[in-house]
């Protein structure tokens, strides 16, 4: 799978759902999203994350290990006979052109995938409003906020710490909300 | 001794960055400014790099990095030092996160989780839709949208939806194209 994501850390994600979802069965697409959203919050790169909590899950402590390795070797083995052969590699227009091209499917992978986990996400019209709440806030400006503030509010962690505390609120209500004439 | 140094030094980055590859960015900034092995203007030829190869950014850009350094070795120590941290932190939230996978406040929490990573997910690819698409220096207003490059991402789009093969095949012939039509 290393070898086959090209355009960074969100084009594994089509990748993972065609080897470990369909092919393999190992996962099933909600899993992919959960630990796509443990990669946000977590340290670490999100792609390496994945790959770390596939291997442990298929086959323990050393599982983890290996598949992280497995999926980072050939990019930078790559990397270096890059380096070492062509001191202009990125420049060549050959790869620009490429890489250009690459960005649309690339683009246009995660589109599909996204589809497919908006499917298993929204389960009820609060999912939905937590979905677009996010989705806003990552994609508007919000110009009137003081830049800290902007940082903050627009960092993943915190788009998704936050929707957990909101879903803590918002779900757990209910069985005792029942007496508020439900 | 050097070495350790090196795979200490990818070590803290990895612990970190919180967030995609991009995330390692400001580290490689500061590193540049302090340690002096690369400077600045070099970051934009590793990230290049680093992004038209397989695989993830973060390791590549450290690999790269590495090579600065001081040759092979270090590059592939300083890719591992950037994940070590992940596997650990990984390795031990797995862990705990199977102890509760059954409590309700797992369960509810998860519940949040999926839809607000969703939301990233498609802020995310939205963004780079808008990188390809969008150009936003155009001067007439029926410009502002690359229509040829939208062209391309539709005909990809529904052979994904139709066919759907391996995205290697997909990433494969839009590289061909870009190159052919010179993007």
């Amino acid at each position: 799978m290393g070898a086959s994501t090209f355009g960074g850390g969100y084009a594994v994600i089509p990748v993972a759902e065609r080897e470990l979802v369909k092919k393999k069965g190992w996962l099933t697409i909600e899993e992919v999203l959960d630990y796509y959203t443990i990669a946000q919050i977590t340290p670490g790169i999100i792609s390496v994350n994945l790959a770390t909590f596939v291997g442990n899950k298929q086959a323990g402590t050393l599982g983890g290990i290996f598949a992280t390795l497995g999926f980072v070797l050939p990019g930078i083995s790559l990397v270096m006979a890059a380096a070492l052969l062509i001191s202009n590699f990125a420049e060549l227009p050959i790869v620009q052109h490429a890489f250009a091209g690459i960005r649309i499917a690339v683009a246009a992978l995660i589109l599909d995938t996204v589809i497919k986990m908006i499917k298993g996400a929204f389960k009820d019209a609060k999912a939905v409003a937590i979905y677009i709440t996010v989705l806003a806030i990552s994609l508007v400006p919000l110009g009137i906020f003081p830049p800290e503030v902007r940082a903050l509010l627009k960092s993943p962690v915190f788009l998704v710490l936050a929707s957990g505390a909101l879903a803590l609120v918002i779900y757990r209500k209910k069985p005792r909300g029942a007496k508020e004439g439900q | 001794m050097a070495q350790i140094t090196l795979f200490f030094l990818f070590f803290k980055i990895g612990l970190f960055a919180i967030g995609g590859g991009l995330a390692t960015l400001p580290f490689f900034f500061q590193l540049a400014d302090g340690e002096g092995w690369f400077d600045r203007e070099m970051i934009g030829n590793m990230l290049a790099v680093g992004q038209s190869l397989p695989g993830a950014i973060g390791p590549n850009v450290s690999a790269y990095a590495g090579l600065l350094h001081s040759g092979i070795a270090s590059s592939y120590l300083a890719a591992l030092g950037l994940v070590a941290p992940s596997i650990i932190i990984i390795l031990i939230v797995a862990r705990m996160l199977e102890r509760f996978r059954q409590s309700s406040l797992v369960t509810t929490l998860f519940s949040g989780f999926r839809p607000a990573a969703a939301g990233l997910l498609s802020a995310a690819c939205l963004g780079t839709l808008a990188l390809s698409l969008w150009n936003s220096a155009a001067p007439e207003w029926y410009s502002f949208i690359r229509w040829k490059e939208a062209a391309i991402f539709a005909v990809i789009f529904l052979l994904i939806v139709k066919f759907k093969k391996h995205p290697i095949v997909y990433v494969a012939a839009a590289a061909a194209v870009g190159v052919v039509l010179k993007l």
